[in-house]
């Protein structure tokens, strides 16, 4: 019998097809559910129905609709943090501990200033927790541009130090005297976020979230800012030889990164929680990065990242109530999504061709 | 007084085996350049997945090779991700503590989830060689496992990766990859190699809390030891011994504080001082090498063949 000979043969291609980029979006999501589709047979439960609870059931009452906003919320201003510093090709692990800074400044300011109107109240929040974020980050940043101390590290240990400050307050000085929980007595009224939407939790918080996204877009596309950052990310040999000043431009990234994830911080203080909890944050930080990556570092694509990202977390709690899958599911999608998705980024430089 | 130093330095041993086995694994990783982030994860589904094996099987034994397997499993995930995909290695790591996280928190909520309280099992026995030997006797009053760990895992890290040719090779692929393959070496199988082993010692690391020194899972039992591990790894200056020595130091200050704690001391600090501690004296470590950190040069990039 004669050798059959190879029909198709795959080559490295330099120019991604145009359709990959939407393509691989849908890919790895169909590619993420059938891997975690054993998870939830495990948990005795019907796949499919189960995806319906998780994708679409939060969209059958307002109420849920409005929780995807909600939780999307941190995640975008996260996500648009982490993708500040990223693009500059400054890895900022530290967005946990940032948002936490902020969040000390919100709890603080919050309860320390009182008899202010609520606008001006509140814009002394954003200011305390856009600085105190920047305070947090500068430290690193520092040691990366006068040292060359790596900042992956830095930034990461960091969050736990930061975590430990702020168990130190809540155990300490702020216990609340009252009950003697580990929280922060409750910020003034004046420093609450308003309601957008009555009887629900979306607050303010998302337009800012949303402003945040524009101001990106805008300083990236528009502004010579933008252009530096992105040169000094792509290539940074390449941007001193066009006379970019990049410790100036990786210093300034890292720092407005910081104090966006301060923000984020100040917003789950003064439209969620209206207390420091030291459970204030299930990992936001680390979640941006997730999103910075899977939005393709475009603050649009973060945006719908991070949306998708609070779907996400809303469905897995419609599919814990309504089929009793344990919630854990949605971290476990989101992973295997980053990973897919990772993984077939890379399939995309490749291409079948007839031999 | 003796007393308290005795029992201070059997608690230290006891405290630095699971972040001393996490460091070795990641020293591994680190050494052939592959900055492992999913050690955080991979520690706490060892964890869990060791704690729910011998559950079910009746045997520590088995729970402890299971863990194990899962560790491998991970570090091959790492791997596949950075080595072959050469994915930006503080992502993909993230995303595998991520995933190990979330799964081991489903299985442990859908297998154990009705529970109030947290469901334990017998947990592996103290070894006792000196008897009631004062002094000896409750220093040497440890786990096999940490026995294993200060006598086998260490000194056998410390020979291979600088007596032998395979630890040579890894050594080598952190610092200059190109130099490895132009020699005939395999960069990417010697890095999964590496990756392997180190997500191997994570997870025993892991399934040791809750096999050994909790005979329980709890959602905090890792509580960010594996980011101290990484601490520890930077502090040692990614040497074996070094680093085992920073898991003492760790593990001293650690067990001093617990001391403090229960004690009820009113110190002038907060005892969270004691426990960010390390995180800030491995930072402080790295402003004093400042630029000439010993950092495994090829660390965080991807090694792609031309």
């Amino acid at each position: 019998m004669a050798k059959r000979e190879a029909k198709y043969i795959v080559e490295k291609t330099q120019t991604p097809p145009v359709w990959a980029r939407t393509a691989i979006p849908l890919l790895a999501l169909i590619g993420t559910f059938i891997i975690t589709s054993g998870l939830i047979l495990w948990s005795n439960a019907n796949p499919f129905e189960a995806y319906y609870y998780f994708l679409f059931a939060p969209f059958s009452s307002r109420v849920s609709t409005l929780e995807v906003l909600v939780k999307g919320t941190p995640l975008i201003l996260c996500g648009i943090a982490v993708t500040f510093a990223f693009s500059a090709g400054y890895y900022n692990i530290g967005a946990e501990g940032q948002l936490y800074a902020g969040a000390i400044a919100a709890a603080w300011l919050g309860v320390a200033l009182t008899g202010l109107p609520t606008i001006l109240h509140l814009t002394i929040m954003l200011l305390g927790g856009f600085l105190f974020g920047v305070a947090w980050a500068l430290i690193p940043a520092l040691l990366k541009v006068k040292l060359a101390v790596d900042e992956v590290v830095t930034t990461l240990l960091l969050n736990s130090v930061m975590l430990y400050i702020v168990s130190a307050l809540l155990n300490g000085p702020w216990r609340d005297p009252e009950s003697g929980w580990p929280q922060s007595p409750e910020i003034a009224p004046s420093a609450m976020l308003p309601k957008l939407v009555p009887r629900s939790r979306l607050h303010f918080g998302f337009i800012l979230a949303i402003l945040f996204v524009l101001l990106l877009w805008f300083l990236r596309s528009r502004t010579g800012f933008g252009l530096k950052m992105r040169a000094v990310g792509m290539s940074k040999p390449a941007a001193r030889f066009a006379g970019v000043n990049i410790e100036r431009t990786v210093l300034i990234s890292a720092l407005v990164s910081g104090g966006i994830a301060g923000i984020a911080g100040v917003v789950e203080v003064a439209g969620i929680q209206f207390h420091l909890i030291d459970a204030l944050s299930p990992g936001y930080g680390y979640t941006g990065i997730i999103i910075a990556t899977l939005g393709g570092l475009h603050p649009i694509g973060v945006a719908v990242a991070a949306l998708f990202f609070g779907l996400i977390d809303t469905g897995a709690q419609t599919v814990s109530r309504a089929l009793g899958v344990p919630v854990y599911l949605g971290e476990i999608t989101q992973a295997t999504m980053l990973l897919v998705t990772l993984g077939m980024l890379l399939l995309q430089n490749y291409r079948i061709r007839r031999a | 007084m003796d007393n308290i130093l005795v029992d201070l330095t059997a608690a230290m041993l006891r405290i630095a085996t699971p972040i001393l086995l996490a460091a070795i694994g990641e020293t591994y990783a680190e050494r052939a350049g592959i900055l492992n982030l999913g050690i955080e994860g991979t520690l706490f589904f060892g964890a869990f997945v060791g704690f729910y094996v011998a559950d079910v099987t009746g045997s520590l034994w088995i729970g402890l090779l299971v863990a194990i397997i899962s560790g491998l499993l991970s570090g091959l995930l790492m791997a596949l991700l950075s080595v072959t995909l050469g994915v930006n290695q503080h992502v993909s790591g993230l995303g595998i503590t991520l995933l190990m996280t979330g799964l081991a928190l489903f299985g442990f909520r859908l297998q154990y989830g009705g529970r109030t309280t947290p469901p334990s099992i017998e947990a592996f026995p103290q070894l006792s060689p000196f008897g009631d030997l004062p002094v000896f006797g409750t220093i040497f009053e440890q786990y096999l496992l940490t026995y294993l760990t200060f006598f086998v895992v260490v000194p056998l890290a410390w020979w291979l990766l600088y007596r032998t040719s395979f630890g040579l090779n890894i050594r080598a692929a952190g610092e200059n990859p190109e130099a490895v393959d132009a020699a005939g070496v395999n960069v990417f199988r010697t890095r999964y190699i590496a990756l392997i082993i180190g997500g191997g010692l994570m997870a025993a690391g892991g399934a040791f809390l809750s096999l050994a020194q909790l005979g329980a899972f709890t959602h905090g039992i890792v509580s960010g030891r594996g980011w101290v591990a990484i601490a520890i790894v930077i502090f040692g200056n990614w040497d074996p011994l070094r680093v085992m020595a920073g898991a003492l130091i760790f593990g001293g200050t650690f067990a001093l504080q617990l001391r403090l704690q229960a004690m009820g001391l009113q110190l002038p600090v907060p005892y969270e001082t004691f426990l960010a501690l390390p995180y800030v004296v491995t930072i402080i470590a790295l402003v004093i090498a400042g630029r000439n950190a010993s950092y495994p040069a090829a660390l965080l990039k991807p090694y792609k063949r031309e």
